[in-house]
């Protein structure tokens, strides 16, 4: 069956998300990012910000819920539990403190077919309080035997 | 600060996830799939064991640049992955990178991780800026 790509260029209504000090200490500590800059306010802001500051990769906790709506969508007709994360592109602009209101956006950017399987490709993008981009990311994920 | 000129390695980064880690990646990412998170569940769907998220072991590929660009966050400008073969607790991750080009203090690093010589994260791109 091939894949349907009616949903390829399909937009979701953007998610807030308000990053909080402990939630940033919290996935410092589980991914091992040592740097007092991601626990310590005083050292973060010698370090030059505003506040606590998330390691690159916390992008996926605050952009992974305006995700869901399009991986989970009928429309795009992607089988949830037949799928695999194939892979993942993040290019990053301002720096994300403890406090700011982080907006991201989401897309279903392609939908093809290679070898026997589907590929669904999402692109997000992420706003800060004052507009700046702080990252974009391209989430790929493969299905077997579409 | 390593030496990050062309062809030069970056220092290799090594890390054992222990067996609690993935559920409290889990709590720190939301993201609670079972198939990272329940043994018995993960080997109903054909999975030798709990598996570790993708997207941990590319925050150790991530950890692995900014750590080599002197441990500032704002280095690391884009960073491009693909997930291979599969990730597991208890197991040392190990991240290895080769300075693929240099432009002034923009520098282009191919880099991979590896558990017990499989790739978990292959193929992937990252792009440092020195401050």
């Amino acid at each position: 069956m091939p894949v349907d790509t009616k949903a390829v260029g399909k937009q979701y209504p953007p998610v807030d998300y308000e990053v909080g000090l402990e939630k940033i200490r919290e996935y410092a500590d589980a991914v091992g990012e040592g740097s007092p800059v991601h626990r310590d306010r005083e050292a973060a802001k010698a370090a030059g910000f505003r506040d606590v500051v998330a390691p690159p990769m916390f992008t996926v906790v605050y952009s992974s819920p305006a995700l869901r709506p399009a991986v989970l969508d009928p429309e795009v007709g992607m089988d949830y539990g037949a799928m695999v994360h194939g892979g993942q592109e993040f290019v990053w602009g301002e720096p994300v403190c403890a406090g700011d209101v982080i907006t991201t956006s989401s897309r279903v950017a392609g939908i093809y077919e290679k070898d026997g399987k589907g590929f669904y490709v999402f692109e997000s993008t992420s706003v800060n309080d004052a507009d700046d981009e702080v990252v974009r990311g391209t989430w790929t994920n493969i299905v077997r035997g579409v | 600060m390593a030496d990050l000129n062309q062809g030069d390695a970056i220092p290799e980064l090594r890390v054992t996830p222990d067996k609690y880690l993935p559920h409290r990646y889990a709590g720190a990412s939301g993201d609670f799939n079972p198939i990272h998170i329940d043994n018995d569940f993960a080997r109903m769907v054909g999975l030798p064991r709990n598996i570790l998220h993708g997207l941990y072991s590319m925050a150790q590929v991530a950890r692995a640049q900014t750590d080599a660009a002197g441990g500032d966050p704002r280095t690391l400008r884009r960073l491009k992955v693909q997930f291979r073969g599969m990730g597991v607790p208890e197991e040392e991750i190990v991240v290895t990178g080769t300075v693929r080009e240099r432009d002034g203090n923009t520098i282009v690093i191919d880099t991979e991780a590896f558990q017990a010589g499989n790739g978990i994260v292959r193929n992937a791109e990252a792009e440092i800026r020195l401050r």
